[in-house]
């Protein structure tokens, strides 16, 4: 309905359309729109990435200030006052009167900053890789792709886990602690560098013998400068597809090795964290520190998914 | 093929030696192991006899070799933690992980197979796309998250299996089993089904989505011209060439389920492998780390190897020409 | 006259999608006779095709007829239960398709593949059946049948791949055998043997056969009668003799230009400028009117519908009505 709106506006008015207009009616935005499960799940991961953004503002309490935890507050359930105190709290509290809600929001915050760096991190190390592979050919080629088919063979949750579990043992004991984020960061990353290689270079090797490339070699123009400007615009929304997978998985694969216990410090629980804190109260009763946090993580996992596997289909109509 | 199986014979041995430096890289540089050993009491005169002992001073090369000897003969040294022979913590604990992967593998398999069959074949019924609905939360769902689910909903509300352990085991030689006691069984429930769900939903995903492939091609188109039978065209003609390429990714999910086994064992207390590694990896100690790196590389290795030989057997495409074909 | 062995009238093949439903076929009527081949030519997309499928029951879904009828011997087969027509597949009306190195499973050795079809429709013994297999294979030509029969699909060259695929349309002894560009993905130096092999054994056995294609040459050299498709419609339909040698409608005239002389490939419809419009963008009238170098004013409004002009001709062609195409021609 919208779009024929639209299109009869755009119909009845001579001037071109302007950007916003065309951002609004390109196939994929229309696509968008016209697909109830992209918008859902764009609108919850939206919401969700914005409150985990702005946690610091909009969380009812800091649950990391020690001072500000009433221990009487403890083990409050949903949406009820303490009894003690007459405090209320929308998701409950822990056993140390941490509001549920508002570590929620903090965890999310922190699992979405690693989740982002994670994927940034492999995206450009992918991107960068797949290129001068595609481009050099080579022996440059099958060195990097060998490594790939290898990695590839192993979970690349796994390859994380080994990667951090051998990082932390070049780490001096000191450190650890602080350096454990970006250890995670950088172990989920080179788990999952080997879908862009690949993607990229198969789209460089492509684009490698278009006569227009072909042609800037010739006058000489920087390898570097061709990538940039001729091939890198090409694979763009491959690369954007698998990279809001690779969100989701990486939100996941992070939440996994805190769970474990080898991820983020305790000091700071992401909502791994949370759920392995959680675990512990489902025999006393407390079932709402563990119920929250696993749902927000599902909310948060599944609606990238989603977005990811409507991208995809969207950008590629032939896969379906 | 015979060329062919070298090459890949040699590729897993390249493989496993880039792991074994790896493995080996750790045992040489993180920490001290002298100090480790000795402790900090120790003079310099014995650290440096025991540096020579263990062959510290020897090149990088002459210790890089040692390695690799001392670990195909199965020698890992010992856990700093446990302090025990690495290979006898591991051997100990093996059955627990391989009982645990072996039965969500048949698990995953099995139901993977028939909902991604029937998936594919009642494409539009309102029980398919429920499935498939059901199996994009499957796949989002983290494994840990499922365990714990399955944990709060199974053990703590219904109270109907128990939340960690093996139950009663049997000692059937060094080989430990707990498919043998009612409660070992019940104990192997939870972690079986948590441990395969994930595995179960991308196998019916591969399932339906090769099926449908399969079901485009010309072959079945002709096969139904021919006035084959549904169940002769579907299972017959569709699904055995479904197998082809589901086969090899499937076999290359066991490996999966082994590495996730760690994440199903330290949500279930399953006395494992997997939870062994986990305690090592937070603990820096590195004999167990090395020791399972190697391992679970082996196992990778060596189920690569079976799944493409498996291939020949199931395409004869790919099998020796005539020789083996006509029979 | 006797009842014709194959019998469609009127048939309406549909598409729904989400532009709106698109008619593939839109009211074709022909007859098949017993023993004779009919040569159904076309451009690809003229429906060929879809008629084959829509005969044998097999339009994929969400396509289906949506009109008219097909008899089988004076029985209507297009609206029987899946089951019954499954029993008339193969049976009594075999198929061949297009690309041989895609027909067969690669999966089951040739024997496998055809004991199955003979046993799935004559009750007869696995060694009877691998008896009969050997013995057709010979006939299409297989060298050594009794060893070969038991290689896979991709021992094979495409040609004898072909031939393998004529003995399995065959081996349940069909009445009919429909044959949908068997020749088209085949090697240029095989593709008349392999057009003998399929008219020579249908003959033996007294089968019919439709033969598709858009090589207007194979038909002149094969077949008794051919139709003419044109956007899914009939333009034409006659005696191959005479339609080859002095063919009525504008679009199938255009057609004759295209058959190759004996050494040069051929250009497909050279004589006639534009392409076949597409099924969502058939025109108003006559479906051939902005190509039809003849076309006048009622082509472009009113669609004709075939007229029979004696000697089993009929053509779609208002050049052809009696009623109006002088005056019209004329004014």
């Amino acid at each position: 309905m919208a779009r024929t709106d639209h299109e009869t506006a755009a119909a009845s008015t001579p001037r071109p359309p302007g950007r916003l207009y065309r951002a609004w009616d390109s196939d994929l935005a229309h696509a968008f729109r016209t697909s109830p499960v992209a918008l859902v799940a764009g609108i919850v991961a939206v919401v969700i990435i914005l409150a985990a953004a702005l946690a610091p503002w909009i969380a009812p309490h800091d649950p990391f200030d020690p001072g500000s935890l009433v221990l009487m507050d403890g083990f409050t359930p949903p949406m009820t006052e303490n009894e003690f105190t007459g405090n209320f709290y929308l998701l409950g509290t822990d056993d140390q009167g941490r509001d549920v809600f508002s570590a929620i929001l903090y965890g999310a915050r922190l699992s979405l900053f690693v989740g982002f760096s994670a994927v940034l991190f492999a995206m450009v190390l992918g991107v960068t890789l797949g290129l001068i592979a595609g481009y050099r050919g080579g022996w440059v080629d099958s060195l990097l792709m060998r490594i790939a088919d290898v990695q590839l063979t192993f979970p690349s949750i796994l390859i994380a886990l080994l990667i951090f579990g051998v990082a932390r043992g070049f780490i001096p004991p000191g450190y650890r602690e602080a350096m454990a984020i970006w250890v995670l960061i950088v172990a989920i990353g080179l788990s999952d560098w080997v879908q862009y290689a690949r993607v990229v270079r198969g789209a460089t090797m492509v684009e490698k013998s278009k006569e227009y490339v072909q042609a800037a070699r010739v006058i000489g123009a920087h390898p570097a400068k061709i990538l940039a400007r001729h091939i890198l615009p090409n694979v763009m929304g491959p690369v954007l597809v698998i990279g809001t997978i690779g969100l989701a998985l990486a939100i996941i694969a992070e939440a996994t090795l805190s769970f474990l216990g080898v991820g983020v410090p305790p000091t700071q629980p992401s909502l791994g964290t949370l759920i392995r804190i959680g675990q512990g109260f489902l025999f006393s009763g407390e079932w709402w520190i563990l119920l929250f946090p696993a749902l927000a993580l599902l909310a948060l996992a599944l609606s990238v998914n989603l977005l990811g596997d409507w991208l995809r289909d969207a950008l590629n109509p032939r896969l379906r | 093929m015979l060329a062919y199986i070298l090459r890949r014979l040699l590729q897993s041995v390249v493989v496993m030696m880039v792991v074994a430096l790896v493995s080996f890289s750790l045992f040489r540089f993180v920490g001290d192991p002298v100090s480790t050993m000795l402790g900090q009491e120790a003079t310099v005169a014995d650290r440096e006899a025991l540096r020579e002992r263990l062959g510290l001073n020897d090149p990088f090369v002459v210790q890089f070799a040692d390695f690799v000897t001392r670990a195909v003969q199965g020698d890992f040294g010992i856990s700093y933690r446990l302090q025990q022979p690495v290979t006898d913590l591991i051997l100990s604990r093996l059955p627990a992980t391989l009982e645990l992967a072996a039965i969500s593998g048949i698990f995953a398999f099995v139901l993977g197979l028939g909902l991604g069959v029937y998936t594919a074949l009642k494409r539009r019924g309102w029980l398919s796309n429920a499935i498939m609905t059901a199996s994009l939360i499957g796949v989002s769902l983290p494994t840990f998250l499922i365990g714990v689910l399955l944990i709060w909903i199974f053990a703590v509300e219904l109270q109907w299996l128990p939340s960690f352990g093996r139950g009663e085991v049997v000692d059937l030689g060094w080989w430990r089993t707990g498919l043998l006691t009612p409660s070992g069984r019940a104990s192997l429930v939870l972690p079986a089904v948590t441990l395969g769900l994930y595995q179960m939903t991308l196998i019916m995903r591969l399932v339906r989505a090769e099926m449908l492939e399969v079901l485009r091609a010309d072959y079945i188109k002709f096969a139904r011209a021919r006035g084959l039978s549904d169940r002769a065209v579907n299972f017959g003609h569709a699904l055995k060439n479904t197998l082809v390429p589901v086969i090899t990714i499937t076999g290359l999910q066991l490996g999966s389920i082994i590495a996730f086994a760690i994440i199903t064992e330290t949500v279930f207390q399953w006395p494992g492998v997997g939870a062994l590694f986990i305690n090592s990896v937070q603990f820096v100690d590195v004999p167990v780390m090395a020791a399972y790196l190697v391992l679970i590389a082996l196992v990778f290795v060596v189920i690569n190897l079976i799944v493409d030989l498996l291939y020949y057997v199931v395409d004869p495409r790919l099998r020796a020409d005539r020789g083996a074909a006509g029979h | 006259m006797a009842e014709p062995l194959l019998s469609v009238r009127d048939l309406v093949v549909e598409f729904p999608t989400r532009r709106g439903t698109l008619r593939a076929i839109d009211r074709i009527s022909f007859d098949i006779r017993e023993g004779e081949v009919l040569g159904m030519v076309g451009e690809s997309g003229a429906g060929k095709s879809i008629t084959g499928n829509a005969i044998i029951g097999l339009i994929e879904p969400p396509g289906r007829i949506a009109g008219g009828e097909i008899l089988l011997k004076g029985t209507r087969i297009d609206d029987l239960p899946p089951e019954k027509m499954r029993r008339i597949r193969g049976r009594r009306i075999g198929m061949v398709f297009q690309d041989p190195l895609t027909s067969l499973n690669p999966l089951y050795t040739v024997a496998e593949q055809i004991i199955e079809t003979i046993r799935t429709h004559l009750g007869v013994s696995e060694r009877e059946a691998r008896e009969r297999a050997v013995a057709l294979l010979d006939r299409v030509g297989i060298p050594a049948a009794r060893r070969r029969i038991d290689d896979y699909p991709h021992h094979f060259s495409g040609g004898m791949r072909q031939r393998v695929v004529i003995a399995l349309a065959l081996c349940a002894e069909p009445e009919l055998v429909i044959a949908d560009e068997p020749t088209t993905a085949l090697d240029v130096s095989v593709q008349a043997q392999i057009i003998d092999v399929l008219k020579e054994i249908c003959a033996e056995r007294g089968a019919a056969v439709m033969l598709i294609t858009h090589d207007m040459g194979v038909i002149a050299e094969t077949a008794d009668r051919v139709a003419v498709l044109y956007a899914g419609r009939m333009a034409e339909i006659g005696p191959v003799r005479d339609v080859v040698q002095d063919a009525e409608h504008p679009y199938t005239r255009g057609l004759m230009g295209s058959i190759p002389t004996l050494t040069h490939a051929h250009d497909r419809l050279t004589q006639i400028p534009g392409a076949m419009p597409r099924l969502d963008n058939i025109p108003q009238g006559c479906a051939f009117n902005p190509r039809c170098p003849e076309a006048f004013d009622r082509c472009r409004v009113e669609r004709p519908d075939p007229i029979g002009r004696g000697g089993g001709r009929r053509v779609a062609c208002w050049l052809y009505d009696r009623a109006g195409v002088k005056e019209a021609g004329n004014g």
